[in-house]
């Protein structure tokens, strides 16, 4: 690893944590791309592309309607500036808003019709679409049951949903689990009903241009009373060029009811840079609980800071009823420049929402990320955990809001930041917006900033450990609250790509 | 700045009051770049994300408030202390309650008597100190300030002082708006204490740049008055160099509307800046610290202690932020902010940030807001203390890691004192 040379590394710093980090940035596994006929809208965006992505999902008139409103309303918006990132202007003219595999224009009606050269490409992922193939046994998961766990997955291809597994047993338990497009067909009353009022048309600039040209996504519906039998994926895989990706997810948790919900993306080495916004909306009704996972592995761009995803994202849970839960887990290794808050509206009384985070920037990334906990019910709580690892000429930025409102009596919040620092040209920020607004309610914030600990290390050399396995000990437990928020399928891959030493903690 | 144009009725009317100024001398071209400066910027308006917190507009209107006058006996926790006195009543020095200037173990001059000079020590800092700390975050206040105060004290140690300097602000007159420009150098290995207190203006806005040269040691203990209706703009610049050290306390003490900015530069290895405040806030408060520690040298310690206990509708808030810079190792730093809130209607609006480009430090920062502790309260009250004393001996043990950043027993004493007063006249 010759590169390695260019990464200043201070003493005590672990050879091994230093080359997985490295290993991160630099040898993108995910980076190839799948040769396949395309068929683009032209680029830009404007009414007519509008209409267009409109008309090849078969929408409604009224969704059409929707998303002209919003392209009317992001025509007058400015792109916010107010993140610790830096990037080229973006020509938003210069992209393509639609792209779908030419076989896609006839719609399959089963796995078996779908491009053989796309499931390949998931299978190649690690994403096994065909069902029989997901029974994938996690080794030493002691819950697990001895067959493995099911994941059903969607996944989608640039603009277009390729298909969605397990449609038959997730029938018999009721949960509607399809793309968003099916959904506006099957489900208009559904979709009516829900999108746009966790996040609305206009919310950010981003999520604006998403409402406008928002080409697929993921759509859940769990009904009254049911746990979702297995657990629910999306991944999420950008190939053409110069193609922007505008996803969006609907997950509607009613009441009483249970998902866990995963996200995975990548997108092959190309040396200029693409544009990925999405939208997530959640809603959770009375007693539900959501868990959405996130593996964020973008291409973060070469190591001279080239090509990248652009991964502006907007992400809101919204716990409308008493007692329901939200969770947000995230690992955000990939995309040159993130900007991504998942944010959790606590209005249902005793409503809990929790946020954890690993945060990798590497080389020239750039990450500013954090959450939003809004306390608006009664005994209310929250959790933010956020890890940031910085190194090469990385910029990581924690930006978090805990807003306690005058209603949201005996609320609770505990915020614990910590930023890691390796090597000596990288930069690690925390930006957190504290606003307590009534005196039952209790806020707590802590962040630290430091290299690996001394305290800790010489501890552990204390113990009889040598240096390398004091700082793989040390490292290990910086990140592993995070990864025990995870899945254990997720888990599995997060610590992969972290991967930094993490000997005998997970799995 | 931001989307909005500011309110720029009162900066036109001072602006013009600053264009009939006639004397150069050697603050002149200073005024003149400070004027440039303000009038490029503008004054703050509430779109500002630095005033997110805290609206300006009642510190930029163009009518002179009105503050109710009330007596007050701030300036006796400094009484048991030999001191320099200087006063000042309604924002204009005055010589028959001051002592003399002269014959000290440090020289004190006016702004006023000097300003008509050719060359002065203070021009090296006078106004560049403010113009440094307009990056990142614009300050136009402070630039407002030095293009237009008409008055201030030089003070300039070259040694150990023995006694501190004591500026007593008086407050006469029902409506009144007060502008100070204070400049202080510390000569290397020098040190000097610096004590404030008393009611400025029913509008005041006061600067004080602080230079410490190598090994020099500046200690600042400032009293903001009990003034009901009061509306205050203050900001510290200070720069560090080698081992030097800073720190100052403030405690306040209701007032309508507060807004102490504090910009710390660590320019030498090993400086120490220590910043500190309590406040206890009791109806239409809105009381805001706002403080920006540089580090950009090796091995300096920075710590931000601040304290609020608020209560009937008051109003806290804390903008804090570290900035190690890539060269900083070994930066030391550290901020807490914390708010006790005693009652429904009393809010705390904290901005705690850390901003890191060098990796070999330790830098934290905590922030936590609540009411007293039912615990605390119920173990007290089944030693027999009845509840009100109760709840004043948890509030004045809040208080105290603030309070506890004087360096002087003596006068924590007299702090705490205070403050048991401020509180047993409140007790239900």
């Amino acid at each position: 690893m010759a590169t390695l040379d260019k990464i200043e590394v201070k003493d005590g710093v672990d050879q091994k944590t230093v080359e997985a980090v490295h290993e991160v940035g630099q040898t993108y596994k995910h980076g190839w791309n799948t040769e396949i006929e395309m068929d683009y809208a032209p680029k830009g965006v404007n009414p007519d592309i509008v209409k267009l992505i409109s008309k090849n999902n078969d929408e409604p008139q009224w969704m059409t309607d929707w998303r002209l409103q919003a392209l009317e309303r992001w025509e007058r918006l400015k792109e916010p500036t107010w993140a610790m990132v830096s990037y080229p202007e973006i020509d938003f003219q210069d992209i393509y808003y639609y792209a779908r595999p030419k076989s896609m224009i006839e719609k399959p009606k089963s796995l078996d019709e779908v491009d053989p050269k796309l499931l390949a490409t998931y299978e190649k992922l690690g994403i096994p679409l065909k069902e029989q193939m997901i029974l994938a046994g996690v080794e030493g998961a002691e819950n697990a049951p001895a067959e493995g766990r099911k994941v059903a997955v969607d996944a989608v291809f640039d603009s277009v949903s390729v298909g969605t597994t397990f449609q038959d047993e997730l029938k018999k338990a009721e949960v509607i689990f399809c793309s968003i497009s099916e959904a506006i067909k099957e489900h208009p009353d559904l979709v009516k009903k829900y999108l746009g009022t966790v996040v609305p048309v206009s919310d950010n600039y981003f999520a604006t241009l998403n409402s406008a040209v928002f080409s697929d996504g993921s759509f859940v519906y769990i009904p009254p009373g049911v746990r979702c039998p297995m657990e629910l994926s999306t991944y999420f895989r950008i190939n053409a060029e110069n193609t922007g990706q505008f996803e969006r997810t609907l997950i509607i948790a009613d009441k009483g009811s249970y998902v866990s919900y995963l996200e995975g993306c990548t997108a092959p080495k190309r040396d200029t840079a693409q544009l990925h916004a999405a939208v997530v909306e959640i809603i959770v009704e009375e007693d539900a609980e959501v868990k959405y996972s996130t593996v964020q592995n973008w291409f973060p761009g070469d190591e001279e800071g080239n090509g990248g995803i652009y991964n502006f994202v907007t992400k809101r849970a919204d716990c409308r009823g008493d007692r329901s839960k939200v969770m947000w887990t995230q690992v955000e290794t990939g995309s040159a420049v993130t900007w991504k808050y998942p944010s959790c509206i606590l209005r249902g009384n005793e409503s809990q929402g929790e946020f954890y985070s690993i945060a990798i920037a590497n080389n020239h990334q750039q990450a500013d990320t954090g959450t939003k906990m809004v306390h608006l019910g009664q005994n209310t709580k929250s959790r933010i955990v956020s890890k940031g690892i910085s190194a090469g000429v990385a910029q990581n930025t924690y930006r978090g809001l805990v807003s306690m409102h005058p209603k949201a009596k005996n609320s609770r919040n505990y915020t614990q930041c910590d930023s890691l620092l390796i090597g000596g040209k990288c930069g690690a920020h925390t930006v957190p917006y504290i606003e307590v607004k009534n005196n039952s309610s209790r806020a707590e914030h802590e962040a630290t900033t430091s290299k690996v600990d001394d305290d800790q290390l010489f501890y552990c050399r204390q113990r009889g450990m040598d240096e390398e396995a004091a700082v793989a000990l040390v490292v290990n437990g910086f990140c592993k609250e995070v990864l025990q928020a995870l899945p254990m399928e997720f888990a599995m891959e997060a610590q992969q790509l972290v991967a930094i030493s993490l000997e005998g903690s997970v799995g | 700045m931001g989307f909005v144009e500011p309110n720029n009725a009162l900066l036109d009317l001072w602006l013009d009051r600053a264009e009939n100024q006639t004397d150069k001398g050697w603050s002149g071209q200073q005024r003149a770049d400070a004027r440039a400066r303000v009038q490029k910027m503008g004054l703050p308006n509430r779109r500002d994300e630095y005033w997110k917190y805290t609206r300006p507009d009642r510190l930029t209107e163009a009518a002179v408030p009105t503050a109710e006058l009330l007596s007050s006996e701030d300036q006796e926790i400094f009484s048991g202390f030999e001191q320099i006195k200087i006063v000042f009543v309604d924002g204009v020095f005055s010589p028959e309650l001051s002592d003399a200037l002269d014959g000290h173990d440090v020289s004190i001059e006016l702004l006023s008597q000097t300003r008509t000079q050719e060359g002065h020590w203070a021009s090296d800092i006078f106004g560049q100190l403010e113009a440094a700390g307009q990056s990142p975050v614009e300050r136009p206040l402070a630039a407002l300030n030095t293009a237009l105060a008409e008055d201030g004290v030089l003070v300039h140690a070259k040694g150990a002082t023995s006694k501190p300097v004591h500026l007593i602000y008086l407050r006469q007159n029902q409506s009144c708006d007060v502008m100070l420009h204070h400049v202080v150098k510390v000569d290397s290995g020098a040190s000097l204490s610096f004590l404030e207190s008393g009611a400025v203006g029913a509008r005041s806005n006061l600067v004080l740049e602080t230079d410490i040269e190598a090994a020099g040691s500046f200690h600042h203990v400032r009293i903001q008055g009990r003034d009901h209706q009061r509306l205050a703009s203050t900001h510290q610049f200070a720069r560090l160099r080698q081992e030097s050290t800073f720190k100052s306390f403030t405690l306040t003490a209701n007032g309508a509307l507060t807004r102490n900015e504090c910009v710390i530069e660590l320019l030498g290895d090993d400086g120490i800046a220590h910043v500190a405040g309590a406040c206890v806030g009791d109806g239409d408060f809105v009381h805001d610290d706002t403080v920006f520690v540089t580090h950009d040298a090796v091995g300096c310690e920075s710590r931000q202690v601040f304290k609020k206990v608020l209560r009937n509708g008051a109003t806290g808030v804390f903008q804090g932020k570290i900035l190690v810079k890539q060269d900083a190792q070994k930066t030391d730093g550290y901020q807490i902010s914390q708010s006790l809130l005693l009652d429904e209607d009393s809010q705390f609006l904290a901005k705690p940030e850390l901003e890191i480009y060098a990796d070999d430090v330790a830098c934290s920062h905590g922030s936590t807001s609540g009411a007293v502790d039912e615990d605390a309260l119920f173990y007290l009250r089944s030693r027999g203390v009845p509840k009100a004393l109760a709840t004043d001996m948890l509030t004045l043990s809040f208080l105290a890691e603030a309070v506890d950043e004087i360096d002087d027993a003596e006068l924590i004493n007299s702090v705490v004192e205070w403050l048991e007063g401020w509180l047993e006249r409140r007790r239900t």
